[in-house]
């Protein structure tokens, strides 16, 4: 017998004396992000209604493969990848997908969310995990943890170029400027709330001026730290906002993609 | 008003010991403390609990009440609802001793493992100047009171007597963060000592010790984390290791 139960703890049999729901935390965000987890598998693997001119959804975008549908491509990126490799086919999203996914995998607030909600490492606290050997993050695979940064610097370039397909969203389905439709402003929220989610990152906490002993010496890196550590408090809550405005972009350009609505435009 | 409380305290030793009813009287704003000591007054003479301050300053008087790390003394009876049964154990992450009181020495041998503060060479006691803004990341954690909740309430050494040997634990995780984010401090080598010696890989950031900390301090975002990623810088980032065989920079040490 270990941990709580070990000889030398007060002999108590319960695994906690908690009285309140401490197990309704872990249960939300097993839900949420399960049923996250099931969506995004489905769409990555549907490979079709990602695009709608000019909205071309977040999981698809920058669609690189030869197969992907006219005018998705990026011209910086062309489309470099075949549709089939050893005889499989591949969805365009496959190629892409492993960047966000690896960044919100490597996460601070989200290993905390799942090393709790799937892991029960612990369910809550001093509630009794029911592991008997715990290691942490420092043995593969875990200590892969340490790539967050890495996955960081990705997720910059894809807010690029989420922020260009924002951009192109000030078409019109002629490919004219200046319009603006539902779809804009779904493309805004969602994106606006990815630069949120990156910039109060760890990573780029301690990018921006973190590692530093002397902050007296870099008044300007000071205040950037100041100014993420700010937006740091609230990580939690874009890490969440952000991860329903990306399934929320998705989910307007696939039914829209798939006729079942149309982009409404305001002018 | 006075009213009637159910209290559960736990009683016994390190062979034996169980969950004890008692109705105790208790008063409006009264602290699960004052009841424990009514208890001891009128009900059970020999009940053993530690306590010093009554003001949540000194932290002696940890426990769990409901299943929960917290200062006794801090803690209202009117947080709970009238019918509830308030229960009173020891730490459980700790070896019991009687009753509420558990021995904390396993905190006290972390605390010696850690290098003190090391001060430069050329500065005299007294010569040493700092800024305001470089000392403030630091003077979060002095606030500390050494309770060591937030060590009882941590899964790594509680669901795991066997890491209590390689895990320094949350509350030397500020300590060690404090001295490598201390503007005079010259000790080179505390992030390569923090994961190689004092167990910093093995929390996984589930944040119970923030939760617990009657003090606030925010240990995992503020310490925790910043000290992870320091350790990327030295141990797991190529690049940066690179830049700084080319050029010393600042926080690479
Ligand atoms: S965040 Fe880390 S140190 Fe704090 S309780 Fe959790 S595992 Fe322990
Ligand atoms: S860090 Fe907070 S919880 Fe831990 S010993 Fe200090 S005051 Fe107590
Ligand atoms: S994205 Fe969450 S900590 Fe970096
Ligand atoms: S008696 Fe000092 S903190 Fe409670």
């Amino acid at each position: 017998m270990s941990g709580v139960f070990s000889p030398s703890r007060a002999k108590i049999k319960e695994r906690t004396l908690r009285t309140d729901k401490w197990w309704l935390q872990p249960a939300i965000t097993f839900g949420v992000l399960f049923s996250f987890v099931i969506y995004a598998t489905f769409r990555a693997f549907e490979n079709k209604y990602y695009f709608a001119e000019p909205l071309i959804s977040p999981f698809y975008s920058p669609c690189l493969s030869a197969s992907c549908e006219p005018g998705t491509a990026l011209a910086i990126f062309g489309q470099p990848f075949n549709n089939q490799y050893f005889g499989i086919g591949i969805s365009p999203a496959l190629f892409i997908l492993i960047f966000p996914l690896g960044f919100r995998m490597t996460c601070y607030y989200y290993r905390k969310a799942y090393y709790r909600a799937f892991w029960l490492s612990p369910p809550a606290c001093a509630v009794a995990e029911p592991h008997t050997k715990y290691t942490g993050e420092t043995r593969a695979p875990l200590i892969l943890q340490n790539s967050h940064r890495w996955f960081f610097y990705a997720g910059l370039v894809f807010n690029l170029i989420l922020t260009w397909d924002t951009i192109l969203a000030f078409r019109n389905a002629e490919k004219e400027w200046g319009h603006m439709s539902v779809g804009t402003l779904v493309f805004l929220f969602s994106t606006t709330m990815l630069w949120l989610y990156s910039l109060s990152c760890h990573t780029c906490r301690h990018t921006l001026g973190g590692r530093l002993k002397h902050f007296s010496k870099h008044p300007v890196r000071y205040k950037a730290w100041t100014f993420v550590s700010a937006l740091n408090h609230k990580h939690p809550t874009f890490a969440w906002i952000s991860l329903f405005g990306v399934a929320g972009a998705d989910i307007y350009v696939r039914a829209v993609a798939s006729g079942a609505i149309t982009n409404f435009y305001f002018f | 008003m006075a009213r009637m409380l159910k209290l559960r305290i736990w009683r016994g030793d390190s062979n034996d010991g169980a969950l004890q009813d008692v109705q105790v009287e208790v008063n409006e704003g009264e602290v699960v403390l004052d009841v424990i000591h009514r208890v001891q007054a009128t009900q059970m003479g020999d009940l053993a609990v530690r306590w010093n301050c009554k003001a949540g300053k000194c932290g002696s008087c940890s426990m769990e009440i409901n299943g929960k790390p917290r200062l006794a003394c801090m803690t209202q009876v009117a947080a709970y609802g009238e019918e509830e049964t308030i229960t009173v154990t020891p730490l459980r992450a700790f070896p019991v001793i009687k009753d509420l009181v558990t021995d904390v020495s396993f905190n006290y041998k972390k605390a010696m493992e850690i290098p003190a503060y090391a001060h430069p060479d050329e500065l005299a006691p007294g010569e040493a100047r700092m800024e305001q803004i470089d000392v403030e990341r630091s003077q979060e954690f002095r606030k500390c009171i050494e309770c060591f909740l937030c060590q009882d309430t941590c899964h790594v050494i509680r669901d795991h007597e066997e890491n209590k040997k390689s895990f320094a634990g949350p509350r030397f995780f500020i300590r060690i963060a404090e001295l490598d984010m201390h503007p005079l401090d010259t000790l080179r080598n505390r992030k390569k000592t923090a994961q190689e010696e004092h167990g910093l890989g093995m929390c996984n950031i589930t944040k119970c010790c923030t939760e617990v900390c009657p003090e606030h301090i925010r240990i995992t975002d503020n310490a925790i984390i910043p000290m992870k990623e320091r350790v990327v810088d030295i141990k797991y980032d190529p690049a940066r290791w690179l830049g700084s065989k080319i050029r010393k920079r600042e926080g690479i040490v």
